[in-house]
């Protein structure tokens, strides 16, 4: 029997690369000797069964869409209600909340199946490398870039998925939520391609196996630069706000 | 406006812009293309507009293949309207036209590659006779160019200007919705191969389905659909809507160059050009900007190419593969380039497998790993130079010893020195050129 990973409306939900989290999910399980499928779910056709989702980043009206037939189709909420894993990414994270606003400042419902909010900012993108200590202590740094302008909001039910160590994240100092198997997070890069020992916690979430470790010594050393540019540019950020206080 | 003698000021921006571009070229502080124009248009913000007014101008702009169309465009009206001003060098924002426009001699015909943001202010103030409008996706990821409203700019602009005729790819439907806003667009059937961004309708929000094979249309429920062409391409020929039909020699590489050229010829044609001059003119173009060209790189041949985004990697990759020469992938994120390199997984590098490949720029690690996952074995040297100096000798150590190397003919030596191919993003492209050598070769 081989892991389905469903890549959901690449049409709708592929802007910013994170296509991406799907190819690294498959990879990851067949370097182990797991037989993975790979399916991309345009926004056209009935979202298959899989047991493990990627959602990624989109522009405004695209989300709208997605968020629209998502919610109508029901099929990933039963997916979820059956175990399945589910990894949404900056648009897709949105959408998994109850609601989002939309590009005219509209209130749009969510999916419900994190218990998050987001509203629209108030002014800037938040845009560059971001970096966050899990809240899991099992797992690394998460390291990716962001670019969104909401800001999300957690309720009762949804715990952060990290705090914020450089960048903005949820724009309260976390970044992230998780409920049950359910991620989700606005780091691009991609996230797993960044984040190795997150693609194998949600693998190891759809297998129920534990996974021998994988050699990352490419992703190590991506991860070595990537962190030290983060925590770079936020001392730069600090020097400036200093040099600006005391004048 | 009227053409007639410049103004007092306007002559004096145009002096200070001409002199400008004279020291910086003599200092070698730059490429003499924008300083200039940023002084004129400092002394009079109306510089553009007096500077273009008597001229028949065509603009062209759209997310790849602006520089070698612009090109194009003006070799081929260059028999019908002698040479035109060219902003030859991708300055493609005001100042880069003011300079272009300055150093031209007054009343000859101007060519101008337009940033698409920039696009609809240009359409307004100049009032071009022709825009060339060639496909529209997704580019630098962190400048949030939603390329949807792009289309729609360009549709309000082009409907508020009724003498300018769009010469449009219908094969694209954000093109198409840009530019059925305008009186008389001329369709030409250029093709698009990176559809990703195309499949929301830009008229009702619904999916645009796309019939099969590359020439096949598109249409969507509500009625919008690829309007009727006028000209398309058809393997080497393009093709007119009487069908007559032309044969295109072209000695620029690759499908999307073809496109590029029948974007050029239908242009032209519409400024005023004849279509076998415009046609044999296109063919004879063999290098645009140092774009495929051959040059050399420490001791070692390299051929250049430029690929800004996804739907140009795409183009590029066909174009190398199948081969067999070492490839070079350099990767930079810097402003230009867009911070964020997560269209590297847009890309689909599997098709380097069985390559020799370096991966080199600034973003390496992130190309590494994206080569990684596509199972494409590679070597990973973050200084372009040695990248190249790499990549040539393992290609004539395969040459050499590699497993068709005893039944090779006695030419293969040869195909063993031929150029590594280079595909760079914008910075590592042009930080490699700033370091090479042109052979000619
Ligand atoms: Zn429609």
């Amino acid at each position: 029997m081989s892991l389905e990973i469903v890549v959901v409306h690449p049409d709708l939900l592929g802007t910013y690369g994170d296509g991406g989290n799907g190819v690294v999910l498959a990879q990851r399980a067949r370097w182990r000797g797991i037989a993975a499928e790979l399916v991309d779910a345009t926004s056209g056709v009935a979202l298959p069964t899989g047991d493990l989702y990627c959602l990624g980043g989109g522009e405004d009206a695209a989300q709208t869409a997605s968020a629209e037939r998502l919610r109508a189709e029901g099929a990933l909420e039963r997916a979820v209600g059956r175990g399945a894993v589910v990894l949404a990414v900056c648009a897709g994270y949105q959408i998994l909340g109850t609601s989002f606003a939309g590009s005219d400042g509209r209130v749009l419902s969510g999916l419900g199946l994190l218990d998050v909010r987001t509203v629209k900012g108030n002014g800037r993108r938040a845009v560059g490398e971001l970096l966050a200590e899990p809240a899991d202590g099992r797992l690394p740094l998460l390291t990716g870039f962001e670019n969104h302008g909401g800001l999300t909001i957690r309720g009762p039910d949804a715990a952060p998925l990290a705090e914020v160590a450089a960048g903005v994240g949820n724009g309260d100092g976390t970044e992230g939520a998780v409920f049950g198997r359910v991620i989700g997070t606005y780091l691009h890069g991609p996230a797993l391609a960044r984040n190795p020992a997150l693609a194998d916690l949600l693998l190891s979430w759809a297998t129920g196996r534990r996974l021998e470790p994988l050699e990352d010594a490419e992703e190590a050393a991506l991860r070595e630069e990537r962190i030290a540019a983060a925590r770079e540019r936020r001392s730069r950020h600090r020097v400036r706000y200093e040099l600006g206080s005391s004048s | 406006m009227s053409a007639g003698p410049l103004p007092v000021r306007t002559r004096a921006a145009v002096a200070a812009t001409r002199a400008v571009n004279g020291l910086s070229r003599r200092a070698r502080a730059g490429h003499g293309t924008v300083a200039g124009g940023r002084v004129g248009l400092a002394l009079d913000p109306l510089l553009l507009e007096r500077l273009a007014a008597g001229r028949l101008t065509a603009l062209v702009s759209g997310t790849n293949g602006k520089t070698t169309t612009t090109r194009l465009l003006a070799v081929a009206i260059e028999g019908a309207l002698g040479p035109a001003a060219i902003n030859a060098t991708g300055s493609n924002m005001p100042a880069g036209h003011v300079t272009a426009l300055a150093a031209a001699p007054q009343g000859a015909p101007a060519v101008l590659e337009v940033d698409e943001g920039y696009l609809p202010r240009l359409v307004a103030s100049l009032g071009p006779e022709v825009v060339v409008l060639l496909n529209l996706s997704r580019d630098q990821l962190d400048r949030t160019s939603e390329v949807r409203m792009v289309a729609s700019k360009w549709r309000r602009a082009l409907s508020a200007s009724p003498a300018t005729v769009p010469v449009a790819n219908a094969d694209d439907p954000l093109v198409a919705w840009a530019a059925s806003g305008a009186a008389n667009p001329v369709w030409v059937g250029a093709g698009l191969s990176w559809r990703e961004d195309a499949v929301g309708c830009p008229s009702c929000e619904g999916r645009i389905s796309f019939a099969a094979g590359e020439d096949g249309g598109w249409a969507c429920a509500c009625g919008f659909s690829r309007p009727p062409l006028d000209v398309r391409i058809d393997g080497d020929d393009v093709v007119l809507a009487d069908g007559r039909r032309l044969r295109v020699a072209l000695a620029l590489p690759g499908r999307f160059n073809r496109a590029n050229a029948v974007m050029a010829a239908a242009a032209a044609v519409a400024m005023g050009a004849g279509c076998e001059d415009a046609v044999r003119r296109i063919g004879e173009v063999d290098e645009v900007a140092g774009r495929f060209a051959v040059v050399g790189v420490a001791g070692c041949a390299a051929r250049v190419m430029l690929a800004k985004n996804p739907a140009g990697w795409r183009e590029l990759l066909d174009l190398v593969c199948p081969g067999e020469r070492p490839v070079v992938v350099g990767i930079n994120a810097r402003v230009a380039d867009g911070r964020d390199p997560s269209w590297l997984w847009d890309v689909p590098f599997e098709r380097l497998r069985g390559r020799t490949v370096v991966a080199t720029g600034e973003r390496c690690r992130d190309l590494a790993v994206r080569l990684h996952y596509a199972e494409v074995p590679h070597r990973t040297v973050r200084d372009e130079v040695a990248a190249v100096r790499a990549a040539w000798m393992a290609g004539r150590a395969t040459a050499a010893t590699g497993p068709g190397a005893r039944r090779a003919p006695p030419h293969a030596a040869a195909t063993a020195e031929g150029p590594v191919d280079f595909i760079g993003n914008y910075t590592a492209f042009t930080d490699l050129m700033a370091r090479a050598t042109r052979t000619g070769a």
